[in-house]
């Protein structure tokens, strides 16, 4: 089924907060609010639950370690034992500090480059992915608010005017 | 306006008290003659044996041959007679510097123009007048050294010095007189920037324009680079000459971390305290959470440099360098190792999670670690050359360690008195207020 939903339009990111409050505080519930740039506390003002990367990313990193010492216990120590520098090569705890670069780079690698993979699939955006913002101006200056409508729509209109919006559309979502 | 509350006073002059007498007793129970210290050694069991190995690292000891039992007695005497010195000197270095790491971390916030700290300010300048008392109690010792009161620096005995071609190599370095001059030179400077920028800071307060929030920042920038060259030149001299044949080229950096966390630690302890008794009413959460961001950033900087340092020299296997990390994994086995994990896992682990940085009593039991982790780092970094295996912590430790808190409480606080906690009229005292994050 389709709903219909308001667009309000602001052009500055200070009047889009103090907007998201008075929304909130009017207990409306917003659908989406679309920015050229990441507003600062945006996040805490909408309601949105906290971010859950941080902890993936522990995880990755924690998967980043593991790699490395399964990787170095197998190429230097079981595979093929090198004699680098006179130091004991059938022991990996022995050899250990000379695998802590490794193991403090990969553990980077898995958690950065799998934390960015992750947020990639959670806010489903791949290559030649179509934009979902409805409007291209929220690329360059304007920040959009997406309300759902539910038989409020002079009430919601009036709200929002009063928020400081710039313009106000009604679309078919 | 802070009052110094009489039960924070009263506190510091029982520790003070608590120290002296402990370090009094770390000097009587010293031995004064060889006999004593072999009866000592006799008494707690084995121990004499790897005493030699220490003293092989010096080298000059080798020197003697034949009579190389009488000469290890001696140095044994020796390394007991410096057990109370070290005691001391590890501990008046450690609070001295936390205000020198403090003073750093102040000119980085005035030569960046910092918008979040300014409301920490006074705390900062607070704990900085401590450089002033603890300065002239670290110089005493150093004095004290030159002038053959203990045997601290072992390259300050000519004894030594004649027999050792590397010492002498050294000398238009490493000589009593010149070590003074450098030290005189880096704690005058220090102090002049200290006192000159407090001026400034609380001169700014009852001016009409800014100009002497500017006259602050350049002089911050300049001073900057004044201290990145005559800190990484104190560790040379007051930390890595005692051992006098092995060094590090990273080393000034090394003692630089460890005094720049702990500096921060306390600029958050202190503050958390100062907030929980009703001042600074303007500090918020988010300043805590900065404050702690640093502290886990900047162990992890010291672990960093720790284990570069480590590595290399573990890896290369250089004689004249690995005896260094040979002593201590001998036989600092416990505190070597601890203080990685006390200034490393501990600070990692409790203060990876975002809102564990703005809980005050988390932030306050990881300071109190790193602190203690930070002070083993100083012990780790003196004792192994000073007192060899013969190390403890007992009373002179304890006693040195409780003096000197008592000691920069009590000039901390009472700096804390003399201006009131918030600047007025800093330019960017607004945004402080209004700091989140």
């Amino acid at each position: 089924m389709a709903s219909k939903v308001i667009h309000a339009f602001y052009n500055d990111d200070d009047v889009l907060m103090h907007a998201v409050k008075k929304v909130k505080a009017a207990k409306h519930h917003i659908e989406e609010v679309y920015c050229p740039f990441p507003v600062h506390g945006l996040d805490k003002a909408m309601g949105l639950a906290p971010t859950r990367i941080a902890i993936t990313s522990f995880m990755y990193g924690c998967v980043g370690l593991t790699v490395a010492i399964v990787m170095m216990n197998y190429i230097m120590i079981e595979d093929w034992p090198q004699d680098i520098g006179g130091k004991p090569s059938f022991s990996y705890l022995e050899n250990m500090p000379a695998f802590v670069p490794i193991m403090f780079e990969l553990t980077v690698f898995f958690a950065a480059h799998l934390m960015v993979i992750t947020f990639y699939l959670r806010s489903r955006l791949w290559p030649f992915k179509e934009a979902e913002n409805p409007d291209v101006r929220t690329t360059d200056d304007h920040f959009l608010m997406e309300i759902e409508i539910h038989d409020n729509e002079q009430e919601l209109r009036d709200l929002l005017m009063d928020t400081g919006a710039v313009e106000i559309n009604i679309t078919e979502k | 306006m802070y009052t110094f509350s009489n039960r924070l006073k009263i506190a510091s002059f029982i520790l003070m008290a608590v120290g002296v007498l402990g370090i009094g007793i770390g000097f009587m129970a010293a031995p004064s003659t060889v006999e004593e210290a072999k009866a000592i050694v006799a008494g707690h069991g084995d121990g004499h044996g790897d005493a030699h190995a220490v003293a092989e690292g010096h080298g000059s000891e080798m020197e003697h041959g034949d009579a190389l039992d009488a000469s290890h007695d001696e140095h044994l005497l020796h390394q007991l007679q410096n057990k109370p010195w070290a005691a001391l000197y590890v501990a008046a270095f450690f609070f001295f510097m936390i205000a020198l790491g403090v003073l750093a971390f102040y000119a980085i916030q005035r030569a960046a123009q910092a918008g979040w700290s300014p409301l920490l300010f006074r705390v900062m300048e607070g704990i900085t007048a401590y450089l002033v008392p603890g300065g002239i109690v670290v110089f005493a010792i150093l004095a004290l050294s030159v002038a053959h009161m203990n045997h601290l620096f072992v390259w300050m005995d000519p004894e030594v010095v004649a027999h050792d071609a590397l010492l002498q190599g050294k000398a238009g370095f490493l000589n009593g007189t010149f070590f003074l001059i450098r030290a005189a030179v880096f704690l005058g400077g220090w102090i002049l920037y200290r006192e000159y920028s407090r001026k400034l800071s609380l001169a700014q307060d009852e001016s009409n324009d800014d100009s002497n929030f500017k006259l602050n920042f350049r002089i911050s920038a300049g001073f900057l680079v004044f201290y990145l060259i005559t800190e990484s030149m104190m560790s040379w001299d007051w930390i890595m000459s005692v051992d006098p044949h092995w060094f590090s080229t990273l080393f000034g950096w090394y003692i630089f971390a460890s005094m720049f966390v702990s500096g921060i630690t306390v600029i958050a302890l202190v503050t958390i305290y100062l907030k929980a008794r009703g001042y600074l009413p303007d500090v918020n959460d988010s300043h805590i959470h900065d404050l702690a961001k640093f502290m886990f950033g900047i162990s992890i900087f010291w672990t960093y440099l720790w284990f570069s340092q480590f590595m290399l020299i573990w890896y290369s296997n250089i004689p004249e360098e690995v005896t260094y990390y040979v002593t201590r994994i001998a036989d600092f086995n416990l505190p070597f190792f601890g203080m990685v994990a006390m200034n490393f896992l501990f600070p990692v682990l409790l203060l990876m999670n975002s809102d564990f940085k703005r809980t005050n009593w988390f932030v306050v039991m990881t300071g109190i670690v790193i602190l203690a982790g930070h002070y083993m780092d100083i012990f780790n970094a003196i004792m192994p050359s000073t007192v060899g295996d013969q190390w403890y912590i007992g009373i002179p430790e304890i006693g040195s360690i409780l003096f000197f808190t008592g000691f920069f409480i009590f000039f901390v606080f009472r700096a804390l008195t003399k201006a009131p906690l918030q600047p007025k009229r800093n330019p960017f005292i607004e945004e402080s207020k209004h700091f989140h994050y």
